[in-house]
């Protein structure tokens, strides 16, 4: 029976996906969004998203099918608009407290390497 | 001591009504309860791994006070009743890791609001309980800190991402658990452990203090050994917070009212998509045997259509993922967790992100950040935000006819660790039936209705409109008690 388990939708979903539809990523465009995240990638992990990624997404592109020309977005589902609070003071976290987690506290800041000398900023 | 036949049932077979109950009657004290529950952790958890950590001097501490608060009068619904917590949610002086090892060391400088009013109604916290990375899984394999074990079957995964508080529900360890659900996880969990997973509606409790997933879907949820306890721990959980703009102004209703077991005249929708080709035929013969039950109660049986139902996975992917890459990005070494020296300071962030995050996190950070990328906004991140509406709508109009939509809530028992893993698509696909009503912002509850030919436990599908929780609680309440599901425990 565990065999089984998740194997019902790939059938379905490779009935779906057309092979000239499929989502393929290159090792640059996977580096490229790692550099957007501020990510770290080893060459094996690259590798392994570009064809992770590109499945995920060949899935996902089920969503271009729907015509939506008509339809607005929902980025939440709330019936709320503009919640304001009081403009008035309220107790607060101590800075001990605030920089009580950091790696490199320094007189109650938070230490960080200059950020202007940076090539890359 | 946990097999059926011992007639003096352990103390840790307690829910929270029921401690309650016992604690005001004095049968047992909180002394007696906490440290009860701290043995069966002893004896168990070396096996199940539900919990990161326990802090069983404060809690044995706490409910020392208790006592003595109760024999001075004090009489709050939870006094002296020793609760799990999910390790998303900040407790104040209790580290909190979010099954992170960018968070190891992390200690909160202040709790949760659901925690906060878990203690203000006298609650003790046992410990913190494994989940998926982040909230990042359905099977608690993604923690940093290696996976949680199902109490029916170690050899099998207890769901996710609140693996751990449903494992320790299940076990005993806890008479009930903090949990949270962004696209099922805590109904899935809670289905594959046997118990009791609500998910409010979204807004109904408050999310300050939990660790963020994705905002726009993320609710805080009590997992329970019956439903009544759940009511109780979402009274206590629920309501409006200043620290948190998405709370509804809405007073909490009186769910625990809700229970009479008296259905009669409800409708209850099935959606045809929801019993496709390919679930488990055991998990299928079982809701259609709960449905009969519920209308022999004297419900009315009302077939319906979801149409969208096949797309909400795929914008549940997108829209996750994409909020998940805005609001992971705060970990950056600078001001909490793990930090590694680079050269420069972006550097820095790079290597610290790269040594601290687990492949699953890295993973949905990288596909929400292409889908918001330049270029394919439009394509993915808008384009799911605009069928987000439509599967929101098919829920709108099942609603305007039906009081609660009932389904499976996955569409198979527990599998085993390890078989997904690899597979992060097939992974994702075991959360096909609980998503939407995190897109919609529903609410939601699993409920045991029987056991596959394994022994597993499979779980029932309640869903009810925004701030529907009543409907949803008294359709539960009424199958639960006609049935004896919840009396079969697993042996440990």
């Amino acid at each position: 029976m565990g065999q089984d388990h998740g194997a019902f939708l790939w059938t379905k979903l490779s009935s779906l996906s057309h092979e000239e539809d499929d989502v393929k990523l290159t090792r640059e465009e996977v580096q490229h969004v790692a550099e957007l995240a501020k990510l770290q990638l080893s060459d094996a992990e690259l590798d392994e998203f570009a064809g992770q990624l590109g499945q995920i997404l060949t899935y996902a592109q089920q969503v271009q099918s729907v015509d939506t020309s008509a339809v607005p977005p929902t980025p939440r589902v709330l019936p709320l608009t503009n919640v304001l609070a009081d403009d008035e003071s309220h107790e607060c976290l101590s800075n001990s407290q605030a920089v009580n987690n950091a790696p490199d506290a320094d007189d109650g800041y938070f230490r960080v390497i200059a950020v202007f000398d940076d090539p890359g900023a | 001591m946990m097999g059926g036949q011992n007639s003096k049932k352990p103390l840790t077979s307690v829910g929270v009504a029921e401690a309650h109950a016992g604690l005001a009657a004095g049968q047992f004290t909180s002394v007696d309860l906490t440290r009860a529950c701290l043995d069966q952790i002893e004896r168990v958890d070396g096996a199940l791994h539900a919990f990161l950590r326990t802090s069983p001097t404060d809690a044995l501490e706490a409910a020392a006070m208790a006592d003595r608060a109760r024999a001075d009068g004090d009489a709050r619904p939870l006094l002296g009743i020793p609760l799990a917590i999910k390790d998303v949610l900040m407790t104040n002086g209790i580290e909190t890791t979010a099954g992170s090892r960018i968070l190891e060391g992390f200690v909160p400088p202040y709790s949760a609001t659901a925690v906060q009013k878990l203690k203000a109604a006298g609650a003790i916290i046992l410990g913190k309980t494994n989940t998926d990375e982040f909230a990042m899984g359905s099977s608690t394999e993604n923690s940093g800190y290696g996976p949680t074990r199902n109490p029916w079957d170690l050899e099998r995964v207890p769901g996710g991402s609140s693996g751990g508080s449903a494992a320790a529900v299940a076990a005993d360890e806890a008479p009930a658990a903090l949990g949270t659900d962004t696209g099922g996880s805590v109904r899935q969990p809670a289905a594959f452990c046997g118990i009791v997973g609500l998910k409010p509606s979204y807004g109904r409790v408050s999310r300050y203090g939990l660790i963020a997933y994705g905002s726009s879907l993320d609710q805080i949820g009590p997992i329970t050994k019956t439903v009544a306890d759940a009511a109780l721990l979402l009274e206590i959980i629920a309501g409006v917070d200043p620290q948190d703009s998405t709370t509804m102004p809405v007073d909490v209703p009186d769910l625990s009212a809700a229970l009479t077991g008296e259905i009669t005249g409800m409708r209850i929708g099935i959606p045809k998509e929801y019993f496709v080709e390919g679930i488990q035929p055991e998990v299928e013969a079982a809701v259609r045997t709960a449905i009969e039950q519920i209308a022999s109660l004297g419900a009315e049986i009302v077939p319906i259509n979801l149409p969208n139902t096949e797309l909400a996975l795929p914008v549940y992917y997108l829209v996750v993922t994409a909020e998940a890459s805005a609001n992971l990005a705060r970990f950056d070494g600078i001001r909490y967790g793990l930090s590694i020296d680079g050269d420069t300071i972006f550097d820095h962030f790079r290597q610290t992100r790269g040594a601290g995050f687990g492949p699953e996190v890295k993973r949905r950070i990288m596909l929400g950040t292409y889908a918001l990328s330049a270029g394919y906004y439009d394509a993915y991140y808008l384009k799911a935000q605009q069928v987000r509406t439509l599967i929101k709508q098919d829920f709108d109009r099942a609603f305007a006819d039906v009081d609660v939509v009932l389904s499976p809530t996955s569409p198979t028992t527990a599998f085993r660790i390890g078989e997904k893993v690899d597979d992060p698509l097939a992974m994702i696909l075991t959360d096909i039936f609980t998503t939407s009503a995190n897109l919609a912002g529903l609410c939601g509850i699993s409920i045991p209705c029987g056991f596959d030919s394994d022994g597993l436990p499979i779980g029932l599908q309640l869903l009810g409109p925004s701030l529907g929780e009543e409907k949803i609680l008294r359709t539960a309440y009424a199958y639960e008690q006609s049935t004896n599901w919840r009396l079969r425990r697993p042996e440990l």
